[in-house]
């Protein structure tokens, strides 16, 4: 089975079409959002609409902190774009959107596979996984072989080397073969706000039977997104970002 | 096996039989499998686990599984299975069936067109591994296995690496990871991924075939390991004064001291191996004795300012290094034409640092082998077209050492072309557009089928 994991779609439907039709074409069968599915984008609702709809079908879905935000959650410690794109996404959620993103866990297993938005070590306090040490907390409190994350909004494997923990930066459509009794995490990058200076979107692809890891980079029409954040009136700076990947 | 449990004959794994052990390394253990009916000879490669073994064991076995599973071609084993069963991990892969090169190499020294041979073979299948992002890091005899047909066979990946994949390779070893007769200068630093690592290996192998002594010995310590990090080996002519100039240029190129400094690229090696009178001898050649004390304290103190580090990803490490061959129809001599050749050559070799250009033409032969004296008039045609060759790239003034000058004989121009690319790991042909409608017509174009044919790029030139 192969599995697309999309993490950061932040309301961003044309990355995530892109994404979607892409992983499509790649064979995949089972979807996994790993959260952040609005903040920031335009079209928050027709996102978690789709995500909804492959929610039903079997859609492994967990929750980020921007979707515990967009429900009332605390938003005073994130920078002034981001609280105030929260606030704007808040009076876009109609009862149905806010009752999906409600009913969302914060982590979930799908055999030796373990997902989470930030970290599994203490999920609820979204800490962004940007160290060996840091990956390495989140790989022993999984337990699992392979651990999905997302959060940093770049794409990075980490994987246990005897006694320590190395980092890894993925090349783009190279398959990597997760070999070995060791513990892999892949942090999988932002499908709707790139922040690496390339400005398309990003996703992994997991063959759970070949285990085979596949980052992937895929170009979108980040023109039409960022027009519609500047027509809704969100912060112009969102907008900008697209473009620049950043 | 360190009190581990190990699969007896006739034990099954992954509906294969085991038939029995054949060897037992430091890292592995290797049976033989019942070979199936109609299917290709396999073996079974399980990592020495148990009491006290050694983490690299596991490491390694990680990395060859990681590495063969990603790798296609008939210079290294096919992986076949992999998994885990009650015995612990196992790998299932072709059988190379062939000579080790250790077996040559307990002969030597051998005569000098059997190390070519050989050397030749192990250099064009390192240079296939190298393009395909992987460098092996242990190249020694009894890691090469030359097949019936004389290909060269790569095996045991246990510290390659892959310059797109995580490398799993046991860093955490205090010794230096490879074997101490061939390991390079800045392997014994710690870098890995450089394909001139495996460069290095191959001239410790030429100098082992061509001499049978190896050039730093065999050293147990750590101290003994670094001699070569300042001190260059005893020239290949003082134990051996009948070894030609251009061989030791070679094995000596090779098994320079700073990465730098080495052939580019292993096809760089196969390609003077297999044409010994284009090398452009130096000093290097000639030399019979080490370099002074002198030499040697210099290096030492360079070593002390700058360790030797990874530069680029290797990828990017052959693409400094292209090997560009220029077809030159000097039957229809057309000064546009040649200058829009050189010009296009000027155009793909600028920013490059490491490239070679191989002027070719094609002689064609069909006509005079029936004649008499079509022997003689061969000779006389093959000494005129070197010389337009010359002719043509002199304009250039391109340093001699970049350029090769090659007339090929016989057979059909396009077929000819695209077998010496080939063999000779080319990276890129130029070639020139028959001008003339009419003659296109009447000869059929050469380049369209080359265009075609070719393994590598190829652009065609119109003046």
């Amino acid at each position: 089975m192969k599995i697309a994991v999309l993490a950061d779609i932040h309301g961003n439907l044309e990355a995530l079409q892109a994404c979607m039709a892409h992983a499509e074409r790649e064979g995949a069968t089972l979807h996994v959002f790993l959260g952040d599915l609005v903040g920031y984008g335009a079209d928050p609702v027709a996102c978690l609409d789709l995500m909804a709809d492959h929610a039903g079908r079997g859609a492994v879905v967990v929750k980020g902190n921007h979707d515990e935000a967009a429900l009332g959650g605390l938003c005073e410690v994130m920078n002034p774009v981001a609280r105030e794109a929260i606030y704007w996404t808040r009076a876009q959620l109609d009862p149905a959107a806010r009752s999906f993103l409600a009913s969302l866990p914060l982590t979930a297993e799908l055999d030796d596979l373990f997902f989470v938005h930030a970290s599994a070590d203490a999920p609820d306090e979204w800490e962004y996984i940007t160290s060996s040490a840091q990956a390495g907390r989140c790989m022993d409190a999984s337990g699992a072989a392979v651990s999905f994350g997302g959060h940093v909004h770049h794409q990075s494997l980490f994987f246990s080397a005897g006694s320590s923990v190395r980092a890894f930066q993925p090349v783009a459509g190279v398959p990597i073969p997760l070999v070995g009794r060791r513990r892999w995490l892949a942090i999988v990058g932002s499908v709707g706000q790139p922040r690496d200076g390339n400005n398309a979107a990003a996703y992994a692809l997991f063959d759970d039977e070949e285990r085979l890891l596949t980052f992937f980079r895929v170009p979108y029409d980040h023109s039409s997104a960022a027009r519609k954040i500047i027509a809704a009136g969100l912060p112009e700076r969102l907008a900008r970002r697209l473009q620049r990947g950043e | 096996m360190d009190g581990a449990v190990h699969p007896g004959p006739g034990t099954e794994i992954a509906g294969h039989h085991v038939q029995e052990m054949l060897c037992e390394g430091g890292m592995a253990v290797i049976y033989r499998l019942v070979p199936a009916a109609g299917a290709e000879p396999c073996l079974l490669k399980m990592p020495r686990l148990g009491f006290g073994s050694h983490p690299a064991c596991y490491a390694g076995f990680d990395v060859e599984q990681m590495i063969l599973g990603r790798i296609a071609g008939p210079q290294w084993p096919r992986l076949i299975a992999t998994g885990e069963g009650e015995f612990g991990p196992y790998l299932i892969l072709e059988e190379v069936t062939g000579t080790s090169l250790a077996e040559f190499a307990q002969r030597s020294p051998l005569p000098v067109d059997e190390v070519v041979r050989l050397g030749a073979a192990l250099a064009s299948a390192v240079h296939d591994l190298h393009r395909q992002e992987v460098v092996h890091h242990d190249i020694k005899p009894s890691h090469v296995i030359v097949r019936i047909g004389g290909q060269a066979t790569l095996i045991d990946f246990g510290l390659a690496f892959h310059s797109q994949l995580p490398d799993l390779v046991d860093e955490e070893s205090d010794r230096p990871l490879g074997t101490p007769a061939y390991i390079s200068p800045e392997q014994l630093c710690g870098v890995r991924g450089d394909p001139r690592s495996d460069v290095f290996a191959i001239g410790a192998v030429l100098y082992l075939l061509a001499t049978g002594r190896l050039p730093f010995g065999e050293p147990a310590s750590l101290a003994g390991l670094r001699r070569r990090l300042y001190v260059d080996p005893l020239p290949p002519r003082c134990i051996r004064p009948d070894l030609p100039e251009w061989l030791q240029e070679i094995i000596l190129h090779c098994l320079e001291i700073q990465a730098e400094a080495r052939y580019a690229t292993a096809a760089q090696v196969r390609h003077d191996l297999e044409h010994p009178a284009q090398v452009a001898l130096t000093e290097r050649g000639r030399r019979l004795t080490r370099c002074g004390p002198l030499a040697v304290a210099k290096r030492w103190l360079a070593l002390l300012m700058a360790p030797p580090r990874a530069l680029r990803p290797q990828a990017a490490q052959l693409a400094l290094a292209p090997h560009v061959v220029v077809a030159v129809d000097t039957t229809y001599p057309s000064a546009a034409l040649f200058q829009a050749l050189r010009d296009a050559l000027r155009r793909i070799i600028a920013g490059e640092a490491h490239w070679r250009v191989s002027c070719v033409c094609v002689l064609e032969t069909s006509a005079l082998t029936e004649q008499e004296d079509g022997a003689e008039i061969m000779r006389s045609l093959h000494i005129q077209r070197l010389v337009e060759l010359h002719h043509w790239a002199q304009p250039l003034g391109l340093p001699q050492e970049h350029l090769r000058f090659h007339v090929l004989e016989g057979g059909d121009t396009a077929d000819r072309l695209i077998e010496y690319a080939r063999a000779s790991h080319a990276d890129h042909i130029i070639m020139g557009a028959r001008g003339r409608l009419g003659l296109r017509r009447f000869l059929g174009s050469v380049s369209s089928r080359v265009a075609a044919g070719a393994s590598c790029t190829v652009t065609v030139v119109r003046a």
